[in-house]
């Protein structure tokens, strides 16, 4: 950092920026370079694109708090409207929040970009803020492009509309290429962010270590959990999550006395195989943190904590189970094969020509195709064995089908005119089903049938 | 009557008698044509008692069904946010608070039971940990302004209507409006800041209110998604994504409600959403347990007089396995049974508890004496006394009260005896392989209900079975049913049941004992009298036969071993236990006013067919409106039938398109002669079925009209029709198009598609 120029900035300032940015210092330089200091104009927009746990927002944000400068920092996922994209960048600016006192409602409505230029320049002067820059961070801009579509323009030549000393820096995941809206527009200044590498990301996570260990230790720690979990994930948060979680089994052997915190050969036999556990676990989500702590404390090798993949058995009504497989046959099938599986005297197709034209290409690959709900009725009786009078309750089961997702209604047309659905389950799923279904004694040959039928 | 005023125009005239209007009461419906009496209102009211024991008795049954899974979810929001409150700043805590603590609730696909868990569990919640509840359904919340509309409505809108009703001249404010707020996060963590600090300092109003909830300093904000799955997706991401923003400053709980299987959360929230909560999974009580749970409390007990005959009970069974798995649906389907035969049979009246069924006698009135002489089961009981007491009972109507009540007596009696033994018998045949008498108790009891159940095939397979059974799973059985009879009533016939039962248990329980002796004496005797020795020496053909026919002989009858005789006389100890006591409850004398037996009106009710219902008002409409001019017979329709009926009954003999001046032609012609379609129907079959490929209904109109014009002389010329007619043909049509019969198509021109296939 000894090369970089900080200008007129305090020295102190500078130092607590070192300490608290690490390892993005060439962004750092050029951040800075481009603010410049307060009374200077600064680019009208800029715009920061990396990958999650880069350090976007955190570096903004900590610039512009250590550097002292009027800043607003709004979240657009927050604000899901332009209305109260716009409230939340006043409310900031006045340094105003929503309480009782105000009923929860922001001091200055603005409903329209005009509206919200028009409030902007006022409470700038209010402020007192117009002889320096006031800059406005967006974090998750890619928001914008979904929103009103005079935002994003809009925002990107704020300081000229607004005629005053402003800066709008959009920070996003995803590349500026993505927003250019087809009309043209001002093109703002582009900052990228690359990934940490692994020495990054070690000094990164050594960082925070626990008081009551050593520096060196937990540098150990992170150097280890690093080569487990470096090759799978590289989110900083993630990584984050994941030490903090696994660090206590960790420190045990030396808390237990066991181990030095030098004796790194048996700490990392100790931790090793957990880590390697917590991989399949934790860190798909399988099983909650919490309940992943409890697991440790509880030292139990086994596997009585299942994770949520495996409940994926669902029980359902008898026959809805049956509709459920009519509909992943109509929706796998072809129609044209219906007649053949279906019906009971279809005639002979020559079989080779048949398996010819299904070696091609295999429905299963192709993905569910919609299909109408006569034919899935169709269907459905021929594949229950027992008469099934159409009652209301078999079509409210078709419902809640929908309801539970398991199949989906596919077009917006109404229900009268022969509604289509997709089956949306997978194959193992209807197997499971199936076989249960066998498994109570129903007639086997409809099953048999219903594999013949499903390409297997 | 008059107005003052001088123009032209409709006016409302209020009635000025001021005679209240009679509101009926449901008691007053409970009637069948004639008027109400007394007894038709003490039936309603004995109806009514009824039911409400009988929800009481479920609603705390249930309440402790789900129990255990309540304790586990009000123990995980209690602890979700413990380290907010304390305030500790531990390491490990910080370095992972930025997930939001949620609850993945399994609950089953029976979604019509859901609103009442949640229902309980939010009232659980609100008790005793905190009042900031939310309910949030997919429905109502398709965009995340929605779903914090929602939240902010319920969370301030409570809280500020309870300041107004308390403190009202501090708080001069109108209630917050919808509009006004500013509907996003912000204005939550404001609105909660302010609630916990107003606590902190201590309002006396507030703390007087709810100072059991506010002892912990911040009780948590929790949101329950009912229904997750019918959430979208994008608006649950977005939703999580802005709770997690504000973690830090509320301490939010979510409760997804979750039909399918927990995979559905990943499915439907990437990993960087996901990564965000700290799920942890609840698994409620499968549905079928519940069922079982819900008969044995409702129907297989003696605490409430009223039950459901066999047929009934398989209608309510199979609605729950078949179709949607809903308790709630089921328990409402016992309550129409219930309603259904205090409505339908009068005899009903006594069907309450014996102390009172025996004042309700006594006060019987002539014409229902006559009634239950009248009853079958009464009848046959008559036939079997001798004739004397037929005279008594059939002209005196004291005696008959006397003796009703004795009956009644013993119909209480035979259910006390009867469920006990059932569950013994369940419990001997539920650990079969195969499960020949069915897996759960309600397939027997219906098997029981429904005929003689020592008659059955799978009766004496199931006893065939039992009679292999091994000493120590015997012992087990009747171990069990030794419980089970001491769980239920103590009085005569059970105990000396269950004193059998002790015995032989204490018999099993010497034998294993002396068993090894015995079986080395045994072993013995084996050797001894073995006679496969005899067969070694050479003899004749006859010889041998005689030999091996012996030897069988000796095989069959060869003694029982000790173990064997005793099982054998358990089973039949058991055997006439089921012959006694489970004989069908039609044997018994007056059981019509005890059961309900209305199985097809139940299943009308409960599982309706839309479609069949529409197809026989369309094609016998005598069946719905009961005008004898439309009494027709076979598939024949009369002219006189309303215009829909021919329009559709024409329809039916047509291909996939149908031209519409034809059958226009064909409706004129059909309403020119009475049951003419009869004919035209036999005429025109082979034309339309066949291969299905070429159906000429054309022709077959052709020669309707054709027919008709030769008998007809008054009628207009070829082709033109009366305008009156075209209108009714036009409606018919149309009403045929809204119920989904035909649509137009743009195929041909003049024609309509039609929707469905069939038609003989």
């Amino acid at each position: 950092m000894s090369e970089l120029d900080h200008g007129t900035y305090p020295e102190d300032r500078i130092l607590s920026l070192k300490e608290k940015l690490i390892c993005r210092d060439l962004q750092i330089l050029t951040l800075q370079s481009i603010l410049g200091e307060p009374h200077h104009y600064s680019y009208p927009s800029v715009f920061v694109y990396g990958h999650t746990a880069t350090g976007k927002t955190y570096v903004t944000e900590t610039l512009l708090k250590t550097l002292k400068f009027p800043h607003v920092i709004v979240n657009c996922v927050e604000c899901f409207s332009s209305k109260m994209l716009f409230e939340q960048i006043l409310n900031q600016l006045q340094g105003h929040s929503l309480s009782l006192k105000n009923e929860y409602t922001s001091c200055l409505q603005s409903n329209t970009f005009n509206d919200f230029v028009l409030l902007y320049k006022q409470v700038v002067h209010k402020q007192n803020l117009h002889n320096q820059t006031v800059y406005i961070v967006l974090d998750k801009a890619e928001r914008l492009r979904e929103m009103d579509s005079n935002l994003l323009p809009g925002f990107l030549r704020f300081q000229e509309l607004a005629d005053e000393n402003a800066t709008v820096i959009f920070l996003s995941e995803i590349v500026w290429e993505k927003f250019r809206p087809g009309t043209g527009c001002f093109e703002p200044l582009i900052l990228h962010f690359p990934d940490y590498n692994k020495a990054d990301l070690q000094k990164i996570l050594s960082q925070d270590h626990p008081p009551e260990f050593s520096a060196d230790f937990y540098a150990t720690y992170i150097n280890i959990l690093l080569g487990v979990f470096y090759p799978v994930c590289r989110d900083l948060k993630e990584l984050r999550h994941l030490a903090a979680l696994n660090f206590p089994k960790f420190c045990e052997p030396v808390q237990r006395g066991d181990a030095k915190e030098e004796d790194t050969r048996r700490l990392w036999r100790n931790i090793e195989p957990h880590l390697k556990k917590a991989m399949e676990t934790v860190y798909l989500r399988e099983i909650s943190s919490s309940q992943w702590e409890r697991l440790q404390q509880e030292d139990k090798e086994g596997e009585h904590l299942k994770g949520l993949s495996i409940h994926a058995h669902v029980e359902l009504p008898f026959y809805s189970k049956f509709l459920l497989i009519a509909a992943y046959l109509s929706s796998y099938n072809p129609a044209r094969t219906d007649k053949r599986f279906f019906s009971k005297y279809h005639g002979k197709i020559k079989k080779t020509s048949f398996l010819k034209k299904h070696e091609k290409t295999s429905n299963l690959l192709l993905g569910p195709k919609p299909f109408p709900l006569d034919r899935l009725l169709a269907i459905f009786y021929s594949i229950v064995d027992c008469r099934v009078t159409p009652t209301a309750n078999i079509f409210s089961q078709i419902t809640s089908l929908v309801a539970l997702q398991l199949l989906t209604h596919v077009g917006h047309d109404d229900q009268l005119n022969g509604p289509k659905y997709k089956c949306t389950t997978n194959l193992e799923f209807i197997t499971a089903i199936a076989s249960e279904e066998k498994a109570n004694s129903i007639d086997n040959r409809t099953e048999k049938r219903d594999f013949t039928a499903s390409g297997l | 009557m008059a107005t003052s005023s001088v123009s032209r125009g409709c006016f409302v005239f209020k009635p000025k008698d001021s005679k209240k209007r009679k509101i009926p009461v449901a008691a007053d419906f409970f009637n069948k044509g004639d008027a109400i009496s007394e007894s038709d209102r003490l039936r309603f009211s004995t109806y009514e008692s009824l039911w409400q024991q009988m929800k009481e008795e479920t609603e705390s049954f249930q309440d402790n069904l789900n129990e255990k899974i309540f304790d586990s979810l009000l123990s995980f929001i209690k602890n979700s946010h413990i380290h907010l409150n304390s305030k500790v700043n531990d390491w490990s805590y910080r370095m992972r608070c930025s997930e939001i603590p949620t609850a993945a609730v399994v609950l089953g696909v029976n979604v019509p039971d859901h609103e009442m868990t949640f229902q309980r569990f939010s009232d659980l919640v609100k008790q005793s940990l905190t009042p900031h509840v939310v309910c949030l359904h997919g429905k109502e919340c398709t965009t995340v302004k929605q779903v914090l509309q929602k939240v902010l409505m319920h969370l301030l809108g409570g809280i500020v209507n309870d300041e107004e009703a308390e403190e009202e001249d501090m708080h001069h404010s109108t209630p917050l409006s919808q509009r006004r707020i500013h509907c996003s996060m912000a204005s939550l963590s404001g609105w909660y800041k302010a609630i916990t600090q107003t606590s902190g300092s201590g309002s006396p109003s507030k703390k007087r209110k709810s100072c059991a909830v506010e002892k912990e300093q911040a009780p948590p904000i929790v949101i329950i998604f009912k229904d997750l799955e019918t959430f979208l997706p994008e608006v649950l991401q977005n939703f999580i994504t802005i709770c997690s923003n504000y973690i830090q400053q509320l301490p939010l709980v979510l409760v997804f409600g979750i039909a399918t299987s927990p995979i559905t959360i990943h499915r439907m929230l990437p990993h960087a959403v996901s990564s965000l909560l700290c799920i942890e999974l609840f698994q409620s009580l499968s549905c079928r347990d519940h069922l079982t749970t819900v008969i044995d409390k409702l129907v297989l007990t003696t605490k409430f007089p009223f039950k459901l005959s066999g047929k009934v009970l398989q209608v309510l069974i199979v609605i729950f396995l078949y179709h949607d798995f809903s308790v709630r649906n089921f328990v409402k389907g016992f309550q129409l049974s219930l309603l259904e035969h205090f409505y339908s049979q009068p005899l009903s009246l006594l069907c309450c508890s014996l102390d009172e069924a025996s004042g309700r006698i006594r006060n019987l009135a002539h014409g229902d004496c006559e009634r239950i002489r009248q009853v079958p089961s009464f009848m046959r009981y008559v036939d079997c006394q001798d004739s004397e007491k037929q005279i008594e009972l059939l002209t005196n109507d004291q005696y008959l009260k006397d003796d009703v009540q004795k009956l009644l007596k013993d119909l209480h009696i035979y259910h006390e005896n009867y469920f006990p033994v059932l569950k013994c018998l369940h419990v001997f045949t539920s650990s079969l392989p195969k499960y020949p008498l069915g897996k759960q108790i309600r397939e027997l009891y219906i098997t029981c209900l429904e005929r003689n159940i020592w008659e059955t095939e799978e009766y004496s397979s199931a006893f065939q079975l039992l009679g292999m059974m091994a000493n120590d799973e015997l012992v087990c059985l009747l171990q069990k049913c030794i419980d089970v009879l001491k769980s239920s009533k103590q009085q005569k016939p059970l105990i000396d049941i269950r004193q059998k039962f002790e015995e032989f248990l204490l018999k099993f329980q010497k034998l294993d004992d002396i068993a090894p002796e015995m079986h080395d004496k045994e072993g013995d005797e084996n050797n001894k009298t073995s006679p496969e020795k005899s067969l070694q020496k050479k003899t004749d053909l006859y010889e041998l036969q005689k030999t091996l026919m012996e030897m069988k002989k000796s095989r069959r009858s060869k003694k029982l071993s000790r173990f064997e005789a005793l099982r054998m006389e358990v089973l039949e100890f058991m055997d006439k236990l089921v012959r006694q006591y489970l004989l069908p409850p039609e044997t018994q004398p007056l059981h019509e006013v005890v059961y309900f037996s209305g199985a097809s009106t139940i299943r009308k009710h409960l599982n309706a067919t839309p479609r069949t219902a529409l197809q026989t008002a369309l094609s016998k409409p005598y069946n719905y409106l009961q005008n004898e001019a439309l009494r027709s017979e076979g598939g024949t329709i009369t002219n006189t039938a309303p215009d829909i009926c021919i329009v559709y009954k024409l329809h039916l003999e047509c291909g996939r398109l149908i031209n519409l001046y034809d059958w226009l032609q064909g409706m004129r012609a059909s309403l020119a002669r009475p049951a003419f379609i009869a004919h035209w129907a036999e005429k025109s079959q082979p034309l339309c079925c066949g291969s299905g490929v070429t159906c000429r209904p054309d022709q077959a109109f052709v020669t309707v009209v054709s027919a008709s014009e030769g008998q007809d002389p008054d009628k207009p010329g070829k082709g033109q029709v009366d305008q009156v007619l075209h209108a009714r043909f036009i409606r018919a049509v149309s009403e045929l198009e809204f119920l989904g019969f035909i649509k137009p198509t743009k195929q041909k021109t003049d024609h309509v598609a039609r929707l469905t296939w069939g038609g003989f």
